[in-house]
């Protein structure tokens, strides 16, 4: 069985049904974080159209996810991003067998609506696209289409989970093709599980009421999570991965799975580099076969990169304090 | 009688949450055996047993395929070890599949399975629910089915027995050695399917 944390069960996302004489339950918290779970150890790759869908399927891709631009074109354009065109999105769903999922504005309400109409198989939440709302996401329980959050911190990622999100994944920096910012944000996620763990192992109650109190969320979810030592739901990683050894190295820090953004479709050798962080992904842990897949890439033609001090835009501060 | 060995595919998928349900199978069942995750073709040589996870079948099959595991385990079933393949697992022991709304995709199959299937049989995630699932054959009278983007069985060979049906379309069968589910036992509380697959392999051994 798989953690419910924070379930909210009669949520407007959950409907009753029937398939003919058949009833049936759908989006409930099993069906939605269960989407998520069936993704794990899987790389899910950034699409602009369905070339890009069909070369990432073959190349064993869990998953797409279709933007209008890709991250570092975002970054280079400027101006205000937004979900991509449902043409696009409907072709691509046509076209590939793997789960397809897209993008909206944080706090877009009716985005999401529309992309849940579109029927994709999970929506994300996403910073790379220009919030729509400063002070609220979306409440997710009212879907019943999965949601997936980024997440910088413990407490903004437990945000996230008590909005109804079924998934998490490391903000890191979109666009820059840049890893040390997801390293960071992983490593931040994991001490703080360790730290509220051992206040529930140790029974102090009073600290993890204070830790609620700091992460903005309910008292149970603290608990709840402290108890077994994770995040209730799947987490991935995600912003600046470019290589099979950026993909191996934060799978090792105990991620979940992958989300490849610019680095493998911004690159020269596109096909490659899929086929080789796909491989990295699975054999994580064997380093002859990482070896193996770094080699198959070409640095030379590797996404360029950013120094994320120089910044004037950093995605991953939008939606974050709230 | 020498210790069981359960292996769970850990290429891609659910493979905690099958470790998870393994485990507590062995334990109320008495069972004295052990449960690794597998994926190189030493790991796999070792099994009693195997189960296939929920995942995409497209990535276990070709990550399979680059090791030499999809060939290790054809070799194995075919041999008799008791296999139980879920969702993507069950697709990737079938002899022949084809996506409802894309057609035929090419993806590397474990072909021990005399079924087709229909992939995303109950449309794409929105669509995946849970219902109630009897499968009188294996004694289990009610049993919470988790359906998530799941496949169905659109044609049996002779000598597959259909386990369980829902809306007519077959969602779980068995051949010899082989139980494939469409839904995902391992993600409910209920471990009666995960036990009639331990107790299987224990009868073998």
């Amino acid at each position: 069985m798989i953690p419910l944390s924070g379930d909210i069960p009669d949520s407007k996302g959950a409907i009753c049904g029937k398939i003919d004489s058949n009833s049936v339950v759908r989006g409930t918290s099993t069906l939605k974080r269960g989407f998520a779970h069936m993704l794990k150890n899987g790389v899910v790759m950034d699409v602009t159209n369905v070339e890009q869908a069909q070369i990432a399927e073959e190349a064993g891709a869990v998953s797409v996810m279709v933007l209008d631009k890709l991250p570092s074109d975002v970054r280079k354009a400027g101006g205000v991003a937004r979900t991509a065109s449902i043409r696009i999105i409907e072709e691509i769903m046509d076209n590939v067998t793997i789960p397809v999922m897209a993008k909206c504005r944080i706090g877009h309400m009716y985005e999401a609506n529309v992309l849940d109409e579109t029927n994709v198989d999970m929506i994300d939440e996403s910073e790379v696209l220009t919030p729509a709302d400063e002070y609220h996401h979306i409440w997710k329980w009212d879907f019943t289409t999965p949601f997936v959050n980024g997440a910088r911190s413990l407490g903004e990622a437990l945000r996230r989970v008590e909005e109804g999100a079924a998934m998490i994944r490391t903000k890191g920096e979109p666009g820059t093709g840049n890893v040390a910012e997801a390293i960071y944000h992983i490593k931040k996620v994991n001490e703080e599980l360790r730290t509220i763990k051992s206040m529930y192992d140790s029974d102090d109650k009073q600290e993890l009421v204070k830790m609620a109190r700091e992460f903005k969320v309910s008292y149970d979810l603290v608990e709840e999570t402290a108890k077994i030592g994770r995040l209730p739901v799947v987490n991935f990683a995600a912003g600046g991965i470019a290589t099979p050894a950026d993909a191996a190295y934060l799978m090792s820090l105990g991620c979940d799975g992958i989300f490849v953004g610019s680095g493998i479709f911004k690159a020269e050798d596109a096909q490659e580099r899929a086929r080789a962080v796909v491989l990295a992904t699975t054999f994580w842990e064997e380093p002859d076969k990482v070896k193996e897949a770094q080699k198959m890439i070409d640095e030379r033609q590797s996404l360029l990169g950013l120094d994320v001090k120089n910044l004037d835009l950093k995605m991953q501060e939008r939606g974050s304090t709230v | 009688m020498s210790k069981i060995q359960i292996g769970i595919l850990a290429v891609q998928g659910d493979v905690t949450e099958n470790f998870l349900a393994t485990m507590a199978s062995m334990s109320e069942l008495g069972i004295d055996g052990t449960v690794v995750q597998v994926k190189t073709i030493e790991q796999i040589s070792e099994l009693d047993g195997l189960i296939i996870p929920g995942g995409e079948s497209t990535v276990i099959g070709q990550m399979s395929l680059v090791n030499g595991g999809l060939k290790k385990i054809k070799e194995k079933i075919e041999s008799g070890m008791p296999v139980f393949g879920i969702c993507a697992g069950m697709i990737f022991l079938s002899k022949n599949s084809k996506d409802k709304v894309v057609g035929k995709v090419e993806q590397p199959l474990l072909d021990v399975l005399d079924v087709k299937i229909e992939r995303n049989s109950f449309g794409r995630q929105k669509d995946s629910f849970e219902a109630n699932i009897s499968m009188e054959p294996v004694g289990i009278s009610s049993f919470n089915g988790v359906f998530i983007r799941a496949p169905s069985v659109s044609e049996t060979g002779s000598d597959v027995e259909i386990l369980a049906k829902f809306n007519e379309k077959i969602v779980a069968v068995k051949q010899g050695n082989i139980l494939a589910t469409a839904f995902h036992p391992e993600l409910t509380r209920d471990i009666s399917l995960h036990k009639s697959f331990v107790k299987l392999v224990d009868n073998l051994n």
